[in-house]
């Protein structure tokens, strides 16, 4: 059963995100959507918001291949020998969020277009802090 | 609802009437509070009236992370004391790679407000004392750490994601972005405080030399062109990002005297005026209007624009934030220098350069001369004094009637920018 009366905190975005739901906020003054679940609407600042379920499709816009890892991505395998790919991807139905792009070939770069078709993928959830994960449709 | 003043103006002139650059570069033996000490050393010694540096009324710092890079937090206190200033007021500011950016409003703003009369701004970073992924992850700590550092960002992540964007829609290549490089190499070889006073040509005998020393194979490289597109030499960062896009990680500080403009010829011969500033900040890439221009750069150039009263087309000279490559291209349209696309041309025609049309960054600028990240926004400002005062030596401007110059300082990608007009006093 969807718990829709969680707080509006990056802890219950995360939770639904390992429940495999990719969740954030409508507002209920002006209907502007966002990933991230702030209490105040970007847009016209109501304080009225309410969860909403994303479908988690959307189309890839920029993208990186990450050749010198942070801490924590070393720590989940990656290396120079093995980079990966980081992007922004705009969701069909508005927001854009950042998500580590999977299913894509990191050592050609070239053949990684913008404006790939992606879908939300949990299917590989790292248990070291969660990630918004897409592999390409 | 009352009325709130749109054009904002400073109440009181200010006016920096002295400028102290600490050498930038690796060094194992000094600490934070040692290479700041550096820089206002710099400033008495230049200083043409003997400053007394009990003049000094108050202070205001950047420094992005001591408390991570070396485990000392409090740098106002600290610092206030270390350069026997106690118990004038000091305080640090924190905004990312902007943060001595901030610290020159903050001091122009206590100058303005009438409290003050002299005060000392400045900004300084030891990076060195901590192996390079843990600089990494420091500096990917100015990014939203719960929402681009969870996706695998790092902070040349993000940037280069900006330039995949500038790529894609107007055509810049990786050889729009290897000029900026070798322009602001160029520079930085004629600047003596620079991490990179030397010329590319220099760095890659250096290589060679290196090799020699350790038996292995010698590379050759015919030009710096060649050395640049050597994936070996030049290895990709993040992609389309590689490591001569990216500003090294430095030691360094700087410091500027700022004060009320009726004293400033008591100082010096040589006053400039602060005309124009202004501040923004910008949401995270994801959340940005647009991949390849940053809001907050647009908002706090139009504020000190309309505060200076100038339009950007009469700028003659310009320090901008080149953290990346890229980051120089987009700050040249976001600060409207240049239209949007046409950047990446006017430095491959050369019209950035130091003798160009409108000479950008030419200290070397992050790239060259190093990007201790707290200290780059009073660095930049000291390079635009020292270019209008006429005492920037090997590398003056040539430029006659040079009279009008900005600066641009980032935090993050786009998070915080602070953009400040310049005038020849």
């Amino acid at each position: 059963m969807l718990d829709l009366n969680k707080s509006f905190s990056s802890a219950s975005f995360y939770e639904y995100l390992i429940n495999e739901m990719l969740m954030g906020t409508r507002c209920n003054n002006c209907g502007d959507l966002s990933i991230r679940p702030r209490p105040i609407c970007f847009k016209c600042h109501s304080q009225v918001l309410e969860w909403v379920q994303f479908s988690g499709f959307g189309s890839l816009s920029t993208f990186t291949i990450i050749a010198i890892p942070p801490t924590i991505m070393v720590n989940r395998g990656f290396s120079r020998d093995n980079t990966y790919c980081s992007g922004i991807v705009t969701l069909e139905e508005g927001p854009r969020v950042s998500g580590f792009i999977s299913g894509v070939d990191c050592n050609n770069p070239d053949t990684i277009e913008i404006g790939l078709s992606v879908k939300v993928d949990f299917s590989n959830m790292w248990e070291d802090l969660p990630t918004v994960m897409f592999v390409p449709r | 609802m009352v009325e709130l003043r749109r054009n904002r103006r400073l109440a009181k002139g200010v006016s920096i009437a002295g400028v102290g650059i600490a050498q930038f570069g690796a060094f194992p033996a000094k600490t934070t509070r040692d290479i700041f000490s550096e820089a206002v050393q710099d400033l008495l010694n230049r200083s043409e009236y003997g400053l007394n540096i009990s003049d000094i009324q108050c202070g205001y710092i950047g420094n992005f992370s001591a408390d991570r890079f070396e485990g000392q937090a409090h740098l106002g206190s600290i610092l206030s004391d270390w350069i026997g200033l106690t118990p004038t007021p000091f305080t640090r500011v924190e905004n990312g790679c902007a943060s001595s950016g901030s610290a020159l409003r903050e001091g122009v703003m206590a100058i303005a407000s009438g409290l003050y009369d002299i005060v000392l701004v400045g900004g300084v970073e030891k990076m060195t004392s901590v192996p390079t992924m843990e600089a990494t992850d420091n500096l990917a700590s100015v990014a939203d750490s719960l929402y681009e550092v969870p996706a695998g960002f790092t902070f040349p992540g993000i940037y280069a994601s900006v330039a995949k964007a500038h790529m894609d829609r107007y055509e810049t290549n990786l050889e729009h972005l290897m000029k900026v490089s070798i322009k602001n190499h160029h520079n930085g070889s004629l600047n003596p405080k620079a991490q990179f006073n030397m010329p590319l040509e220099e760095l890659m005998q250096q290589r060679i030399d290196w090799a020699k020393e350790r038996s292995a194979e010698i590379p050759h490289w015919n030009d710096a062109n060649e050395f640049l597109n050597d994936l070996m030499a030049n290895p990709w960062i993040a992609w389309p990002l590689r490591l001569f896009d990216c500003a090294p990680i430095t030691d360094g500080a700087a410091c500027a005297l700022l004060v009320s403009s009726d004293l400033s010829r008591h100082f010096t011969d040589t006053p400039v005026n602060i005309i124009g500033i202004g501040q923004a900040t910008g949401r995270p890439l994801h959340d940005a209007e647009d991949l390849t221009s940053f809001g907050a750069t647009r908002s706090a150039s139009k504020e000190a624009y309309d505060m200076a009263g100038i339009n950007p087309n009469q700028i003659q000279l310009a320090e901008v934030h080149d953290c990346f490559t890229i980051a120089e291209i987009i700050a040249m349209e976001d600060l409207g220098l240049f239209t949007p696309g046409d950047a990446s041309r006017a430095v491959d025609d050369g019209r950035t350069s130091l003798n160009g049309e409108l000479p950008i960054n030419t200290s070397g600028g992050l790239k060259a001369k190093g990007h201790p990240v707290g200290a780059s926004g009073v660095a930049q400002a000291a390079e635009v004094f020292l270019q209008l005062s006429g005492k920037a030596e090997l590398r003056q401007v040539q430029q006659k009637g040079l009279n009008l110059a900005l600066s641009q300082s980032v935090g993050g990608a786009g998070g915080t920018s602070v953009v400040t007009i310049y005038e020849r006093g």
